[in-house]
């Protein structure tokens, strides 16, 4: 399959504004779940106002939140697949500007010591582009975050000793949640990455934050941590907004990798209730957007 | 609980009568605000036009379209999107707002810290609290963008809305040294240690 660069340009822009328009539907499920649960009234007042929320944006043709966060596109290239990568950069990247100044939408990027707006949610190395692959033949796969700054300011990295053992890392779970309260926008879904590199390790708590609901982590150590840290994080009765409840978190998600014997590493990322995303699937039947 | 229905510009009186945990609707004016604003007027020296005595602020930067001004979009922007940001970022200027430009009302999501408590408590000031990420929401209780100023930070410029049936929001700190943030923060940190017991760590 060769893939048209012009068409991924195109999707680059849909898929921008279809994150920030409409939530998937497991994370619609999922506040149906915590509103079915919740016992706390001013936290079941505060999810009836993000569900009705989720209808206005709908009903109004109106993006969901009002931060258009940072834009990151995730790339999962298959087996088969001609592509030239640069010219996908490229593309993706004027999709993204477009979006914003077609649509328009707020340019939240600014250059980091300057503080400039280039009012195209562009900048130094931004649209984050990660790319990645897979033995799906004949298929391309690009995944659009919009990024919150609100739960992504909920970010943090430590490198644990291995003497603290796995309890050092639920421990910084749980003492960053109760740290950051409302300001991350829960419910939440706490993103864990557990060893690697520093770096890794917090690119998989970002993996892990932006995972759909449901998904669990492939490595079974993890996915058992997953459960436990959900329970226990949703204990502590922070609650939607931090002004008290059940709901502080739809989930935990944690993912993995092989770590130094000296090292122990963990990263938090936070994913706020708005927790938008949506993807585009290129085959040679052409392209199907989905979340 | 009690629900309280707020025109601004509104007087000292009128904020001290709101407690914790009571509801509130807003009419009239709204300004909104952000950090770049902030950092501008209180570290960098610049001044607004818009005289804030009395008013609410809202910690905010819309999604807004360029349009040609008329009785509608008087400032020449139409609204898109209006949201509201986490406050926490900006509690070092709680007390120069409220000092040096006499704001009553501050809206935000995620809570405010103990310096701006202790600012609401000494110059009679409140803050409610608006569910963040419920910005489609909050945009149909917005009628127009009335004026702008200082809009070279767009768009974290100093905004001033006309509002009508603003809310409901929630009193989550007030001028009396409560706030719900710190119970909940309390209630949690009681709590931790169950938590870590339940991971079969000992915290």
């Amino acid at each position: 399959m060769i893939v048209d660069t012009n068409s991924v340009e195109e999707t680059a822009k849909q898929l921008y504004i279809r994150a920030l328009k409409d939530l998937p539907d497991d994370i619609k499920e999922g506040f149906q779940r915590l509103d079915a649960e919740e016992t706390d009234a001013t936290a079941k007042t505060i999810l009836a106002t993000m569900i009705e929320n989720i209808r206005v944006a709908y009903g109004t043709d109106n993006l969901l939140c009002q931060d258009t966060g940072i834009p990151i596109y995730n790339v999962t290239i298959g087996g088969g697949v001609q592509v030239d990568g640069f010219a996908l950069k490229e593309a993706i990247t004027r999709g993204c500007a477009r979006a914003t100044t077609e649509y328009p939408l707020r340019s939240s990027v600014v250059h980091p010591i300057t503080r400039e707006n280039e009012y195209n949610s562009c900048g130094r190395r931004i649209p984050l582009i990660n790319f990645d692959f897979s033995d799906h033949p004949d298929e391309m796969v690009i995944e659009m975050i919009p990024k919150g700054s609100g739960s992504e300011n909920g970010s943090f990295l430590k490198m644990c000793i291995p003497a603290e053992g796995i309890a050092g890392v639920q421990t910084f779970v749980i003492d960053k949640v109760l740290e950051l309260g409302g300001k991350v926008c829960p419910p939440t879904i706490v993103g864990v990455g557990v060893g690697g590199t520093s770096d890794l390790c917090v690119h998989l708590a970002k993996i892990a934050a932006t995972r759909p609901l449901g998904s669990r982590c492939d490595d079974p150590r993890g996915a058992e941590l997953e459960e436990k840290l959900a329970k226990a994080v949703n204990s502590l009765g922070i609650g939607p907004q931090g002004l008290g409840g059940d709901s502080t978190a739809f989930a935990v998600h944690v993912e993995t990798a092989a770590t130094h014997i000296t090292m122990n590493p963990v990263a938090i990322n936070i994913q706020c209730h708005s927790a938008r995303r949506a993807t585009a699937t290129f085959t040679p039947a052409g392209i199907e957007l989905g979340y | 609980m009690t629900e309280h229905n707020l025109s601004l510009p509104c007087s000292e009186e009128d904020v001290r009568k709101l407690r914790v945990g009571d509801q509130v609707i807003l009419q009239d004016t709204l300004f909104g605000i952000r950090d770049a604003t902030q950092i501008h007027m209180f570290d960098r020296g610049r001044k607004t036009k818009f005289d804030l005595r009395g008013h609410a602020v809202i910690h905010t930067a819309p999604n807004v379209k360029t349009v040609a001004a008329c009785d509608d979009y008087p400032a020449g922007y139409a609204p898109v999107c209006i949201g509201t940001t986490t406050s926490a970022r900006m509690e070092r200027f709680t007390r120069p707002l409220m000092e040096r430009y006499g704001v009553r009302v501050i809206i935000g999501k995620g809570g405010l810290l103990a310096e701006s408590q202790n600012a609401f408590r000494d110059l009679g000031g409140v803050y409610l609290a608006i569910v963040g990420g419920a910005a489609a929401l909050e945009t149909t209780w917005i009628e127009k963008i009335e004026d702008v100023d200082l809009d070279d930070l767009n768009p974290e410029s100093l905004w001033k809305f006309k509002i009508k049936d603003f809310g409901p929001l929630l009193v989550a700190m007030d001028s009396y040294g409560d706030s719900l943030y710190r119970v909940v923060n309390e209630r949690a940190s009681d709590r931790r240690a169950a938590a870590l017991a339940s991971l079969r760590v000992v915290g």
